[in-house]
């Protein structure tokens, strides 16, 4: 199973702002399996999928290098349940930065109402946890393409972002090596 | 500048959100670690209420002196020494130091921080 609970970035304001759509789908194996006969999408991945909202907002500002974790669930708040055929928008602002977290207040909306808040609590990991990355730059880079994030990113000047360059560098070499 | 009570009472109340304690365990002398169970992670978070509940910038520095704790000038077999102490008490006027210097062993630093302490702090930013 992939673990990606959102599906593409709508928006993304450089260190401010990230909004994603994340589309419920019975095709999906948690709706069926959590609550056999009342399908619904779990209130977890939608934490996650903020996290990941969040979490990728954060990442970004340091070329997604860093690694951030979500730490700490400080709130979170369902107004009903996200069924198959809802569609999600899923809003991550970043409202507090530190240089060892980060703190994200988070909304979810389905059809224009209010179906979730949260607040989420971000480590930045350093040193001390070593430092092996979390991802594979070429696989990230793929990931975030497929999300349509470099499409729609932009910065607080509404200046387009690019590809980080160790991103592309690491698909060039791998590309390279595995050459037919 | 609000009053100590109003101070108090936004403090209370992020930290009944922060460490989901009741009110009534947050009293002045309640140490953030040991009676209120705070862990590293939610200082992060109580940082973030504070600032938001009071619009004020608090550097991770002013409430945590982790140089001057790791620091060998001022630390000596496991123990804050006099001129570490001189450090702590103007780093952080705010925080009452009295018991820590009967005994200022660096592990026990973390277990100083009170609410009346953290409350204090506050005031010093909204002067």
């Amino acid at each position: 199973m992939r673990w990606f609970w959102i599906d593409r970035f709508e928006k993304f304001t450089v260190g401010k702002e990230a909004v994603t759509i994340k589309n419920v789908t019975l095709a999906e194996e948690p709706l069926d399996d959590y609550l056999p006969g009342h399908p619904h999408y779990p209130h977890s991945l939608i934490v996650e999928g903020m996290a990941q909202t969040g979490g990728l907002l954060l990442s970004q500002m340091e070329q997604f290098l860093q690694r951030v974790v979500l730490a700490k669930v400080a709130k979170a708040d369902f107004f009903f349940l996200a069924k198959p055929g809802d569609q999600l928008r899923l809003t991550a602002k970043l409202v507090g930065l530190q240089a060892e977290g980060a703190f994200v207040e988070g909304t979810v909306e389905i059809d224009g109402k209010r179906q979730a808040e949260m607040e989420l609590t971000f480590a930045i990991l350093d040193e001390s946890y070593g430092n092996r990355p979390f991802f594979i730059p070429r696989d990230l880079l793929r990931v975030l393409r497929a999300m349509r994030l470099f499409e729609v990113a932009r910065t607080e000047s509404g200046e387009r972002i690019a590809e980080p360059q160790h991103m592309l560098d690491d698909e060039i070499a791998y590309l390279a090596a595995n050459a037919i | 500048m609000p009053s100590s009570e109003e101070i108090f009472q936004k403090v209370q109340a992020a930290l009944v959100d922060a460490l989901g304690v009741e009110d009534d365990e947050v009293t002045p002398e309640a140490t953030m670690v040991g009676d209120l169970g705070a862990e590293s992670i939610d200082f992060l978070d109580i940082v973030f209420k504070l600032e938001k509940a009071f619009g004020i910038n608090i550097p991770r520095e002013e409430l945590f002196p982790d140089d001057i704790l790791t620091n060998a000038s001022y630390v000596k077999d496991g123990k804050v020494t006099a001129q570490g102490i001189s450090e702590l008490k103007t780093r952080l006027p705010w925080a009452n130091l009295s018991n820590f210097e009967q005994n200022p062993r660096v592990q026990d630093f973390g277990n100083l921080l009170t609410v009346n302490d953290l409350c204090r702090y506050v005031a010093t930013k909204l002067k």
